[in-house]
């Protein structure tokens, strides 16, 4: 299976989506001949033209109202925010008209567009260019919102998403832009709303999504040489979130970590560790659920701290390990 | 008091109904019915006024009694197969474009049969299928849905405009701006509509404006903007017509500012204390469009004053029986709650 990027699968959805359906375009600031902040629209201005490839003024709320706008009329339109903080700038159109028409018309309207958003830290970005907002935009009904860790899934959820009804959150972690994966060529999609087992394991389930995957992978490799048995499993949708999921992979390990870059307070972990507290997999629970997430601190500029700030593999490490010989 | 500021308007006072008409293409039959709709537009308001003081309305309601002539003069300039977006006082629009009273009636007592089936209420009534793409809640929140709605027409190379009407309050939101320049630079087919009541809840327009009026704000970015008489239903009628054919020649957007006035306060919680009952009864008794436009139809025998009473019986049955449809009604099954979140 030939190997592709991160971005390369993002750009992919997009091209064959649009080549597929002329309803679909994409909006952002400077995707034209600048090929988008982070290069994932590189080239589709030369093939699709202005029109479809249409570069926006620094406008966030302009560019989320205008895809709103868009999809209440049939087009199915992909809005591009620079960085996941910019979208603070549009969540009026976001959260109050595309996450409501439906509902509070009646049921009578639908508003099938995306956002795609770079979030996450790793790059030196500093506290406006680096956050993990997934949990705030996942509190809001009407909308979805997929996290995905892999190169395939990456491209097979943006081509769902493009074609869900519903306005859709897709946040792409940057620091996974140029990580290389096996992506299959032509045509497949991968549904929203399923999880997946990324490394089964029978001690404990770590359940997260987007670069804690690949984190929590490589922390699951190195403990089964040590006979540490972890199953990791990568929720790749937040909303609508795979309870059924959590609880079968909960009641198969009896142990539970959720791991995410988001900020403790309000995350989505809290989220994870209800469902499994009010299900049947708690009596299966054989020590304490736990939850690392990212600090509760704007992402700082400084290396050391900004490393410091969100979970990494030795604090995965260290959590399980905690759980395992029940020292927390 | 706030008054007009008349000397600044860029329409002429329509004096001669007949020599307007005529001007327009407008039909006798066109005209009455304007005249019929203003009239059916007001006592709509007045019984929905009555429910809610009689406790059958949940929710509160924005009423724009007053404000009749910009929802017909604009509602009847503009073809079915146009998007309208509105705001949150968009009653009159609304039954201009042609709704049904009774599905209004029933949504404002939170019916089943109502426009949103009970969800959206007064503030969020729409109907999607006949291009009303909703009122709104948001101050402004119309006005970026617009571009993208222009954004969908322009690209499909149809016919259609989208008129997204909103208020004096929703110019000075950040909203309007990324709008108008964005309308500007892709010379988008939106009809901007400033309906300019004088007041966004209780903040009079020249209080909280830089500069008004805001005709000024659309030519920076490009967009020919016109201010006038919103009390004065043909020239409402005649601006936005000469709109519609502008941007329908794919010549981009046009801004239509209108002044008029509200009679009810912003909302139900409203005591009128921000402004005095002299000013109220100046607009009601001197400027007041549904009387100025009778006036006119009446002085140019296109109207006799057995009519109107005959036509007001006609409009209260209809009203009435708006009423009666809707407390006949059922309510929602709190069964069904949860659905339509989601496509």
């Amino acid at each position: 299976m030939p190997e592709k990027t991160y971005r390369e699968a993002i750009h992919d959805a997009m091209v064959e989506e649009m080549r597929r359906d002329e309803t679909v375009f994409l909006m952002g600031e400077d995707i034209g001949s600048y090929g988008g902040a982070f290069g994932v629209s590189a080239g589709m201005l030369a093939e699709f033209g202005p029109e479809r490839v249409r570069e926006t003024p620094i406008s966030e709320l302009g560019i989320v109202g205008a895809a709103a706008g868009a999809a209440m009329v049939g087009m199915k339109p992909i809005a591009e925010m620079m960085f996941m903080d910019f979208i603070l700038l549009a969540l009026e159109p976001l959260m109050n008209q595309a996450a409501k028409a439906r509902y509070m018309f009646g049921g009578k309207a639908t508003v099938p567009m995306v956002v795609r958003m770079a979030g996450g830290s790793g790059t030196g970005a500093a506290a406006q260019h680096s956050q993990s907002l997934e949990s705030i935009l996942m509190a809001i009904p009407g909308i979805k919102v997929v996290a995905p860790s892999t190169p395939y899934d990456a491209k097979g959820l943006l081509i769902s998403a493009i074609r869900d009804p519903n306005p859709v959150c897709f946040v792409e972690h940057k620091v996974l832009y140029k990580v290389k994966g096996e992506v299959p060529e032509g045509e497949y999609s991968i549904p929203l709303g399923v999880a997946e087992i990324k490394h089964p394991g029978t001690q404990l389930t770590v359940v997260s999504s987007g670069i804690m995957v690949s984190k929590s992978l490589a922390v699951a490799t190195k403990l089964e040489a040590e006979g540490i048995s972890v199953e990791v499993l990568d929720l790749r949708t937040l909303r609508p979130m795979d309870n059924e999921a959590i609880i079968k992979s909960v009641k198969k390990t009896g142990r539970l970590l959720v791991v995410h870059e988001a900020p403790q307070t309000g995350g989505w972990a809290g989220e994870v560790l209800a469902v499994v507290a009010g299900s049947e997999a708690f009596d299966y629970l054989d020590a304490p659920m736990r939850r690392l997430a990212g600090k509760d601190v704007p992402i700082p500029y400084n290396r050391f701290l900004e490393a410091a700030a969100v979970p990494q593999e030795a604090d995965i490490e260290a959590e399980i390990r905690a759980i395992l010989s029940n020292k927390y | 008091m706030v008054m007009w500021k008349k000397e600044e308007f860029d329409n002429y006072q329509t004096t001669d109904v007949l020599e307007t008409a005529n001007r327009l293409g407008l039909e006798k039959e066109k005209l009455i019915e304007m005249y019929r709709t203003m009239m059916k537009i007001r006592f709509f308001e007045e019984m929905a006024d009555k429910q809610y003081a009689l406790g059958k309305v949940h929710g509160t309601m924005h009423l724009s009694a007053g404000q009749e002539a910009v929802a017909v003069g604009s509602g009847f300039a503009i073809k079915k197969s146009d998007y309208l977006l509105n705001h949150h006082r968009g009653h009159g629009h609304f039954i201009a474009s042609g709704a049904d009273v009774n599905k209004m009636m029933a949504e404002f007592l939170g019916k089943d049969t109502g426009y949103c089936r009970g969800r959206g209420g007064s503030m969020h009534i729409a109907d999607v299928t006949a291009n009303n793409l909703g009122a709104n809640g948001i101050v402004g929140g119309g006005l970026q849905l617009a571009v993208g709605v222009g954004i969908a027409i322009q690209m499909r190379k149809t016919d259609q405009l989208v008129l997204t009407i909103f208020g004096d309050g929703a110019a000075n939101e950040g909203i309007f701006h990324e709008s108008l320049n964005m309308a500007g630079i892709w010379d988008l087919p939106i009809l901007y509509l400033c309906e300019n009541n004088q007041y966004g809840m209780s903040a009079n327009v020249n209080r909280v404006s830089a500069k008004t009026p805001f005709k000024a704000r659309a030519e920076a970015y490009g967009i020919p903007g016109y201010y006038i008489d919103g009390n004065d239903v043909l020239a409402v009628y005649e601006f936005m017509k000469n709109a519609s054919e502008h941007i329908r020649a794919g010549k981009g957007p046009v801004f239509v500012e209108a002044q008029t006035y509200r009679y009810f306060g912003h909302s139900k919680s409203d005591r009128n204390l921000y402004r005095t009952k002299e000013e109220i009864e100046y607009w009601k008794t001197v400027e007041d469009p549904i009387e100025r436009f009778e006036g006119l139809l009446l002085q140019a025998g296109l109207l006799k004053v057995e009519e109107i009473k005959a036509m007001q019986d006609e409009i209260n049955k209809e009203i009435e029986a708006a009423v009666t449809f809707a407390e006949n009604s059922p309510e929602p099954d709190v069964k069904d709650l949860t659905e339509w979140v989601y496509a």
